[in-house]
């Protein structure tokens, strides 16, 4: 390290709520220096967005930051908006998680990149536009004379991110803050963003601060990493020091959270439950009266699988390639063709009243626990409404009696069934989640992403908990997944999906020991090279 | 049982747990505009429901000596104008007062004639407002000279009476009623429809959404008066008709919005997982759906309160709604609007009441849908 570009010095940053303050950034001293890459690594919640929100004078109309943040001399902490202004854009950039939606659907591409060297660099129209063109070529979008004049709608996640990144260096900035840009991106998408920014850095000199909450990209791309926890830096210092020996018991424990861990397999002679063949998923798009014949598109096509008892097959694939719909289809959940068989009972073609006497057996368990939780009812509301459906005969005492079992057998405390989905955490969500499946005694389970929207330490709880149940109650598990992590830990056999098609699939130890396709190799790179680099 | 994971996330803490509703209510309760706006709305129906009974003037009584008064603290008659009204009252029946003295609440008044007076003449005297209780105390000149005593008929109008001489407050308090009455009930007509039926169509869908909505859009594009008007030929003008008329018109935005709503919410996770649960589609509706719709339908509930007695006072004002002497704050406020420059009184209290009321309404609203969100914590 030679000279510093940013140096954070006793942060704190307060919000103020109507039920008091809440202290989110606790004394926090970050340094990055020149050409240097500092990752931020937390969890959600440990104030690591919120420091570099601070620095940038973004934060909420409700936050106020105390404290110092010296970008060379200048102090940006309580600098006027116009004096903010003009240093953030041109010498200090942000790029954020989500691709899709910082980008404004209203303007090209070219427009949007030319509009900070317009504001901050003076340049003519014209000029701006070269620059873009140029920048489009910086960052390796092809054809960058075609893209400047397209809109955002016409490129993909990881051509926006591309986007953001151009327009981010368009002015030559000295650090680049990157809140989280692989995130919401696909494995095989995210490795190439990281190499793009790494080759960027190599050849501009930029400084880039990376908040992000995988250690994985942390090590294979970082130099320095500060620990975050609850709005305190627990721990820093160099990316291979802290992987070799972390002092922190929470560096620790965020290191062991990975998933790890193999499932026994099920008996060989264990009967199928539930069976799918030649299952084809298709979308009609448009059309309608008038309008033409729609658009085909072919979700899911041509796929078998078998499910035995205790067996759980994993399901991976980047985001778009049917996976999901794959496994709805096989719950009868969307128009799918094909023929699907649960025990004994071809349920390809049962209607909505004749599935309803398998629905206890087939239960589904969401990425999101956020959104499948009903707002407007208790835990043990939602814990029990499936009993109201398959066990009418219940009373409301029976019912509470189950919830509480329920709740307890997914490590929830009982007493807090009646309350309210917002008063839970996203994994304390996942287990009432979980807890709605399970009630209902399932014998299959399709797990769509279950873990994906959670924090590393709290994946590997539930992974524990699915694992645990799963030997309890001897179930089947669908598990759709694109991290392979936690695919590893927990499925007897993988299905690689790759538009509507299975490329691959095999036992869990053969896929990931010896590959055979390209795009599963590929696939395996991005989400597990850090720790083959390491 | 022994096997469990340990829960190594704290659940929160123990207890009954902070329901929505609980919770809505604490901050609406913080919320100042609202509480003020709610006991503003409490007073204002109070007044409106309780008030006749304890006025001593009726909404239909017909003051003629005082058409058109101005609104007063002080009670009519005004000392100087009764020996007027007096003199006016005596010579309807032909005699001549010679003499007339108020005393406090009575007067007394002495008439001449050059016949001996006719004792029923004392009803000319209790025909204006003014006066009652007119008794004959002596008579003299072998009944040429008759001295009647009664008392002075005080009246307060407070807000001043209309063109026919009836008290404005007391129009205004049964106005009130009508008015509140129509949009409370007439709205939560179109709630019931308008929630269900959108809710419905939106969660079902495809060709089921398409003929429903269709409906909704042919019964948008029928003009509204016309179909006031072919009610009316059907079934006779009548009170309820106008609940009727005006629900059967507002539920279609209604629908329109709770479909909206259920379009996006039926592809959350929740509607998907109760799906996955085996619930039937009414269940979902009912138990996931609409509960969920509540906060945009809070405030365009808010919103059309005051847009449906609107609506009402433009039928009464066509004759097509309240008929005299009943009366809406719609109607008082045309009237009113008629006579702004003679007498303004029967335009501003009217309007008070009511622009009161709907901004009461509105502030409530907002607060609601700021309190029912479960998002904004």
């Amino acid at each position: 390290m030679t000279d510093t570009v940013l140096d954070i010095r006793g942060l704190h940053v307060r919000f103020q709520t109507p039920s008091g303050d809440v202290h989110a950034v606790k004394g926090v001293d970050i340094a990055v220096g020149r050409g240097e890459t500092v990752a931020i690594v937390g969890e959600s919640g440990s104030g690591k967005s919120q420091t570099m929100m601070a620095v940038m004078g973004l934060l909420a109309a409700n936050g106020r930051a105390t404290g110092s943040a010296r970008y060379g001399d200048r102090e940006l902490i309580g600098l006027p908006l116009r004096e903010i202004n003009r240093v953030r854009g041109s010498e200090l950039t942000m790029i954020f998680q989500e691709p899709m939606t910082s980008l404004d659907p209203l303007y090209t591409v070219g427009r949007q990149i030319a509009e900070p060297l317009m504001h901050h660099a003076g340049l003519s129209a014209r000029q701006a536009r070269e620059r873009a063109v140029e920048l489009l070529r910086l960052v390796q979008i092809p054809e960058p004379e075609r893209r400047v004049d397209s809109y955002p709608y016409e490129l993909s996640g990881g051509q926006r991110q591309r986007v953001m990144i151009a327009m981010a260096l368009s002015c030559n900035p000295k650090l680049l803050i990157a809140d989280e840009p692989t995130t919401a991106l696909d494995v095989t998408i995210q490795a190439q963003i990281l190499e793009l920014l790494a080759d960027l850095k190599a050849r501009t000199g930029l400084s880039i601060a990376f908040i992000t909450h995988d250690l994985g990209i942390v090590r294979r791309f970082a130099d320095r990493v500060y620990v975050m926890r609850t709005g305190e830096v627990v721990e820093e210092g160099r990316v291979a020091e802290i992987f070799a020996t972390p002092k922190h018991p929470y560096t620790r424990m965020l290191l062991e959270a990975e998933p790890t861990g193999r499932k026994e397999p099920p008996p060989i002679d264990a009967p199928v439950l539930l069976e799918g063949r030649d299952v084809n998923v298709t979308f009609k798009l448009g059309g309608g009266f008038l309008a033409g014949a729609p658009i085909e598109i072919k979700a899911v096509n041509g796929v078998s699988l078998a499910l035995h008892a205790g067996q759980t097959i994993g399901i991976v694939g980047e985001s778009g390639s049917g996976k999901s719909t794959l496994g709805r289809a096989l719950l009868r959940l969307n128009h799918g063709v094909g023929q699907i068989r649960f025990e004994n009972h071809d349920i390809s073609t049962a209607d909505r009243a004749g599935m309803r006497k398998h629905r206890r057996q087939l239960q589904l368990v969401f990425q999101d626990p956020f959104g499948s939780l009903s707002p407007r009812m208790t835990a043990g509301q939602i814990v029990t409404e499936g009993l109201l459906v398959h066990e009418p005969q219940l009373s409301a005492a029976d019912r509470d009696r189950r919830a509480v079992e329920a709740l307890r057998e997914v490590g929830l405390d009982p007493a807090s069934r009646n309350r309210y989905p917002h008063e839970f955490s996203g994994g304390q969500r996942q287990r009432i989640a979980i807890a709605r499946a399970m009630i209902l005694k399932p014998k299959v389970v399709v797990l769509d992403e279950p873990t994906s929207a959670l924090d590393r330490s709290v994946q590997k709880q539930i992974v524990d908990l699915l694992r645990h149940l799963q030997e309890k109650h001897g179930l089947a598990y669908l598990f759709i997944s694109h991290d392979l992590a936690v695919v590893r830990a927990l499925s007897d056999h993988i299905m690689v999906m790759k538009n509507g098609k299975v490329v691959e699939e095999g036992p869990t130890d053969a896929i990931f020991d010896a590959p055979r396709e390209a795009y599963t190799r590929q696939l395996m790179a991005a989400a597990l090279g850090g720790k083959v680099a390491a | 049982m022994s096997d469990v994971p340990a829960p190594l996330e704290l659940a929160p803490a123990e207890g009954a747990g902070q329901s929505l509703g609980s919770i809505a209510l604490a901050r609406l309760k913080r919320n100042k505009a609202a509480v003020t706006s709610l006991i503003i709305l409490a007073f204002v129906a109070v007044v409106c429901f309780a008030g006749p009974w304890v006025y001593p003037h009726r909404y239909d009584e017909i003051f003629g000596s005082y058409v058109g008064v101005p609104p007063s603290l002080t009670p009519y008659p005004e000392e100087e104008t009764l020996e007027e009204v007096m003199t006016g009252a005596v010579e309807r029946g032909r005699v001549t007062l010679s003499e007339f003295e108020v005393t406090g609440s009575s007067y007394s008044a002495v008439l001449t004639d050059d016949e001996p007076i006719d004792e029923r003449l004392t009803r000319y005297l209790d025909r204006p407002d003014e006066f009652d209780g007119a008794t004959v105390a002596s008579t003299a000149d072998d009944g040429r000279t008759m001295t009647i005593t009664g008392s002075v008929n005080r009246q307060y109008f407070p807000m001043g009476t209309d063109k026919n001489g009836r008290d404005l407050f007391a129009r205004i308090m049964i106005g009130g009623q009508i008015s509140l009455v129509v949009g409370l009930l007439a709205t939560f007509v179109a709630l019931v429809i308008g929630v269900v039926y959108g809710a419905a169509s939106g969660y079902i869908g495809g060709k089921v959404d398409n003929v429903m909505m269709r409906l909704v859009e042919i019964l948008y594009s029928l003009p509204f008066m016309f179909f006031v008007i072919m009610l009316v030929v059907f079934f006779g003008r009548h009170f309820a008709l106008i609940f009727a008329a005006i629900g059967a018109i507002q539920w279609l935005e209604m629908a329109r919005i709770v479909r909206g709503q259920t379009l996006s919410l039926k592809r959350r996770e929740f509607v998907e997982a109760a799906n996955a649960m085996g619930l039937s589609t009414w269940a979902i509706i009912r138990r996931h759906v609409i509960p969920n719709t509540i906060g945009p339908v809070v405030v365009f509930v808010t919103v059309l309160v005051p847009q449906v007695i609107l609506l009402e006072s433009f039928l009464s004002f066509l004759g097509l709604g309240v008929q005299e002497p009943l009366t809406s704050w719609g109607t008082l406020i045309a009237e009113g609007s008629a006579n702004m420059q003679a007498s303004p009184w029967l335009l501003i209290f009217p309007s008070v009441f009511f622009v009161v009321t709907l901004f009461a309404l509105n502030f409530v609203g907002d607060g609601l849908r700021d309190a029912l969100d479960p998002k904004d914590r």
